[in-house]
Order: structure tokens, then C-alpha cells, then sequence
């Protein structure tokens, strides 16, 4: 097996004195699209926080390229080439539509997305660039966050619910628009509670359940029943 | 004759109110900070002035070549090395700091300067004055207070909305942890601001030096300036503040030439009148 682009050993994370990440462990190759499933409060969203620095696991390492990130800030790590898709999109409302694209960019990590690429993909932010970010409807600011993310040049890019708070047919739009990125040759984590999207987008799938990996493999071997034991844990 | 006159004055004041108060409402924009030190700053940079005219013998106005840098640093060592640990959900920690800082320089400036007046000297500058119209004066010196005011304010207008370090300040203003995940360390954007704020403060310590005696205590009087410049402008729109300085100016030049006595209380009624009839100010931010 090659090395992975990141590998995730055992981590635990806390918030305070609740523990919300019980060893987890995950690996991510080079250009592979991974989905991260489960319930709410399962642990998700901190997984992807942890990996992307804003939060320090209390135990347990990650290991991005070859090098240990766990304890590196946020903003050391998308320097690294990691950036995430925040849960809830959270463009910044005081900025344009391209300021919030530029500002994404500020790491200036060399690669293939620029300002110009971006709106490439997503035609309607260009049309939109001069508005302010709040002034987008919600899919037009979920593009918006992905392009913001993708600015940085990243080598893995973390997506937290991009399909939350979305109508099904702006979702289908926006998952049609991942192989697009894919296909520049960097990694994605997406985490979903949209289990069907999940599985069509992803090669590799990791269930998560009260903080725990509750199951693991490759998505098209992972039956609806065994999805469901390790969602619900029933 | 006389009332444009005393009105044009309280114009030219308000520009170096304006500059009290530019520096106070970018920090607490950027990182919700209420600096209650910043009038005490004001009067260090007035000493710092002091020292370099002094040292090198140059005139007030050069000594802004060195007296800027040198708080910028001052202001980004503060913020690196003590404010930006009291940053946090609470707004009591760093209003406690900063109270505390201010007690700390104005003491710190009595012992090492004594408690006399002191004022900088710029020359021949300090009393020219050119005739307008017929019998309205107005002074060279109030007048490129005013200009760099006016300067300083369109400056710091590009800064924020044209360049890449105003697309951090207010992206971090925005949201802190999202700013990070965009490759800005925080405590790095924050210090910049201090820093910013303070090269503001430099300017207006210069100005007031060569305006007034200073001495050790009058920074928390500056600072009440500055505070009511920002709320009768409105907070966070920086043109809305040089107008607040302005009516400031003129409420406190009205107030004096009707009796000296009333020139504070004339600012302070103008200020309470502006706050009582719209408590959001004259130009609150709308957005951006």
C-alpha cells in the first residue's frame, strides 16, 4: 500500500471535559474521494476540525504528507495544502463575493485554481462577484465557500455538509460539480448526512457513531443494512 | 464675521478629533476592543515626539518620520505580547488591560518626565495665518491638521476596502476562526491593527503637542474626544467619524465663545443630544 496523503492515528478531541472523538482513525490517498456518514453529533464535524487545525486532538496523531499536523494552528495547516468547506458555508458577510474568493487565496499556495478557474466552474459567481457574499442565495453561497476553499490550492480538501440547508436538485448541481474538482488531482473528505450522495460521490466510506468508527470500506461493498446497524447503531 | 470664524475653527479642531478617534474605532471594528489606554497613548507619542525633536533637532512635523514607526512597533509589540491574550468571548478582560496599561503610562510618564507642561515647538508655522475672506482668519497650521485628517481618514478608507491586509482586518472582524482557516493567523491580523491604530495616534499625539501644553494626565480627556467623535459619527464608518470630530469642534468652539467656561459642556451636551435623539449616530454602518 503507498504512503496516504493523510492518515489519521487514534485521535481522541474534547470539548471541555466532553469527549466527542473516541480513537478515530482514517486514511485518505492521494486524489481519493473518501465520505465520512453518521448521525448527528457523531463526531463529524470535529473529525474535520481537528484535521484542519481548529481544534487539537488530546491523544492520537495526523499525519498529512509524511509530517505530523495535529498540534499546527489552522492557518499553518491550510499552508500545507488542507483546506475545509466549513458546516453552514460561513462566507464572510462584511466581503464581496470575489473578496471572499480572494481572500481564500491568500495562502498563496501555487496550483490550478484561480479567480479565473473558479468562475469557470461556477459561472454564476462571476456574474455576482461585485455583490456582497449574503446577497447570494444559499447553493450560490455554498459554491462560493467550495471556491473560497479551493483558492488555497489545497492537495485535500475537507466538505462539511455541503448539501445541508439545500434544495435536492441545487445539491445534485453542486455534487455534479466534484468530479470537475477531483480530476485537478486533489483529495477530498466529504461529510454528509446525505448517506446516497455520499456513496455515489465517494470511493471509501467511514461511518461514524457516538465518537467512534462504527464501520469502514469501500462504498460499493457497504450494503443499506450494514449503513443503517452502524448509523443507528441497532 | 466672528461666529464664521469661531465655527471654522471648531471645523479645523474636528479634524484632529477625527484622528482620536480613527484609531479607537479601528480597533474595536477589527477585534471588539475598547482601548481605554488610547488616550494615554496619544501623550506618550506626544513624549516620544518630545524626545526625538530634542535628540535630533528637527521640527515637529519631521519627527512624524520616526515618531509613526516607533508606535506602530509599540503597538504591535502591545497587542503581540499582552492584548491578544485577553481577547476572548468577554469584552471585561481588555477593558481591564487596557485601564490598567493607562494608569501604567501615566505614571510611568510622570517619573520619567515630571508632571510640568511641556509643548513642541514647530516655529514661525505655528502662527501664520492667511485671510480667506474679509475678516476670517484661518491658520496654516489648524489648517494642515485638518488636511492630514482628511489624509489620514481617506487613507485608512483604501486601506480597509482596497487592499489585501483591510480584506483581512474585516474578513477576521467577520469571523475569527473562518479567517484562519483562510491562512491568517489572527494574533498576526490584530497586531497589524493595533499597529495601524497606533501609527493613527502618533499623527494626532504630533498635532496635539504643537497645538497645546501636554502633560502626563490629559490622555483620558483625549480619549473622551475620541469616544464621542465615533458615536456621533456612528461606529465602524470612518468618513461618519471625521464628521462626529467636526460637530465635536464646532459644538465645543460655539460653547467657548459664548462663555469659556462652556466649551467642554458645550461638546459633551452636543454628544448627549446626538446619543439621546440617534443612539446609533449620524452614519452607522449599513454593512461592509
Amino acid at each position: 500500500m503507498p504512503d496516504p496523503l493523510l492518515e489519521v492515528r487514534a485521535i481522541d478531541a474534547y470539548y471541555g471535559d466532553f469527549q466527542a472523538l473516541f480513537g478515530v482513525s482514517l486514511r485518505v490517498n492521494a486524489g481519493e474521494v473518501v465520505a465520512v456518514i453518521g448521525a448527528n453529533g457523531a463526531g463529524k464535524s470535529t473529525l474535520l476540525k481537528s484535521i484542519a487545525g481548529l481544534m487539537r486532538p488530546k491523544a492520537g496523531d495526523i499525519i498529512f504528507d509524511g509530517e505530523p499536523i495535529g498540534a499546527a494552528p489552522a492557518f499553518a495547516v491550510v499552508k500545507r495544502g488542507i483546506a475545509l468547506v466549513p458546516e453552514g458555508r460561513r462566507l464572510f458577510p462584511s466581503l464581496t463575493v470575489e473578496e471572499n474568493l480572494l481572500i481564500g487565496g491568500q495562502s498563496r499556495r501555487p496550483g490550478p485554481w484561480t479567480l479565473d478557474r473558479v468562475y469557470d466552474l461556477f459561472p454564476v459567481l462571476a456574474e455576482r462577484r461585485h455583490l456582497p457574499a449574503p446577497a447570494l442565495s444559499g447553493g450560490q453561497q455554498q459554491m462560493c465557500s467550495i471556491g473560497r476553499a479551493l483558492m488555497s490550492n489545497p492537495r485535500l480538501l475537507l466538505c462539511d455538509e455541503i448539501s445541508l440547508g439545500l434544495a435536492p436538485i441545487i445539491v445534485r448541481d453542486i455534487y455534479a460539480r466534484l468530479p470537475a474538482i477531483v480530476a485537478e488531482g486533489l483529495a477530498l473528505i466529504v461529510v454528509e448526512q446525505d448517506i446516497a450522495q455520499a456513496l455515489k460521490a465517494a470511493r471509501q466510506v467511514y461511518c461514524l457513531q457516538e465518537g467512534g468508527i462504527a464501520l469502514q470500506g469501500p462504498a460499493r461493498e457497504l450494503t443499506r443494512e450494514k449503513i443503517s446497524a452502524a448509523y443507528f447503531g441497532v | 464675521m466672528q461666529w464664521l470664524n469661531v465655527i471654522l475653527q471648531g471645523v479645523l479642531i474636528g479634524g484632529l478629533y477625527a484622528m482620536f478617534a480613527a484609531g479607537l474605532s479601528l480597533i474595536f471594528g477589527v477585534m471588539r476592543l475598547v482601548n481605554i489606554a488610547h488616550g494615554d497613548l496619544i501623550v506618550l507619542a506626544a513624549y516620544v515626539a518630545l524626545l526625538v525633536t530634542q535628540a535630533l533637532g528637527v521640527d515637529p512635523l519631521t519627527s512624524l518620520l520616526l515618531v509613526v514607526p516607533i508606535m506602530a512597533i509599540i503597538g504591535y509589540a502591545l497587542q503581540r505580547g499582552l492584548l491578544n491574550y485577553t481577547l476572548g468571548d468577554d469584552l471585561l478582560p481588555p477593558f481591564l488591560v487596557t485601564f490598567g496599561l493607562s494608569i501604567i503610562i501615566q505614571n510611568g510618564l510622570l517619573e520619567l518626565f515630571t508632571a510640568d507642561s511641556r509643548k513642541l515647538q514647530a516655529g514661525a508655522i505655528e502662527i501664520q495665518t492667511f485671510e480667506v475672506m474679509q475678516g476670517v482668519w484661518i491658520g496654516v497650521l489648524p489648517l494642515i491638521q485638518f488636511a492630514v485628517a482628511v489624509a489620514v481618514i481617506a487613507g485608512l478608507q483604501v486601506l480597509f476596502y482596497k487592499t489585501a491586509l483591510g480584506r483581512a482586518f474585516r474578513a477576521t472582524s467577520d469571523d475569527q476562526a473562518v479567517a484562519q482557516l483562510m491562512g491568517l493567523d489572527t494574533r498576526h491580523v490584530f497586531a497589524m491593527a493595533m499597529a495601524l491604530s497606533l501609527a493613527v495616534i502618533a499623527i494626532a499625539g504630533v498635532f496635539l503637542a504643537v497645538r497645546t501644553n501636554f502633560d502626563p494626565a490629559i490622555g483620558p480627556a483625549r480619549l473622551i474626544f475620541g469616544f464621542e467623535a465615533v458615536i456621533i459619527g456612528g461606529l465602524g464608518n470612518m468618513w461618519g467619524t471625521l464628521v462626529g470630530g467636526v460637530i465635536l469642534g464646532v459644538s465645543q468652539a460655539i460653547g467657548a465663545q459664548i462663555n469659556p467656561g462652556w466649551q467642554l459642556l458645550a461638546g459633551h451636551l452636543a454628544f448627549l443630544a446626538i446619543l439621546a435623539l440617534r443612539p446609533q449616530g449620524l452614519f452607522p454602518k449599513v454593512s461592509g
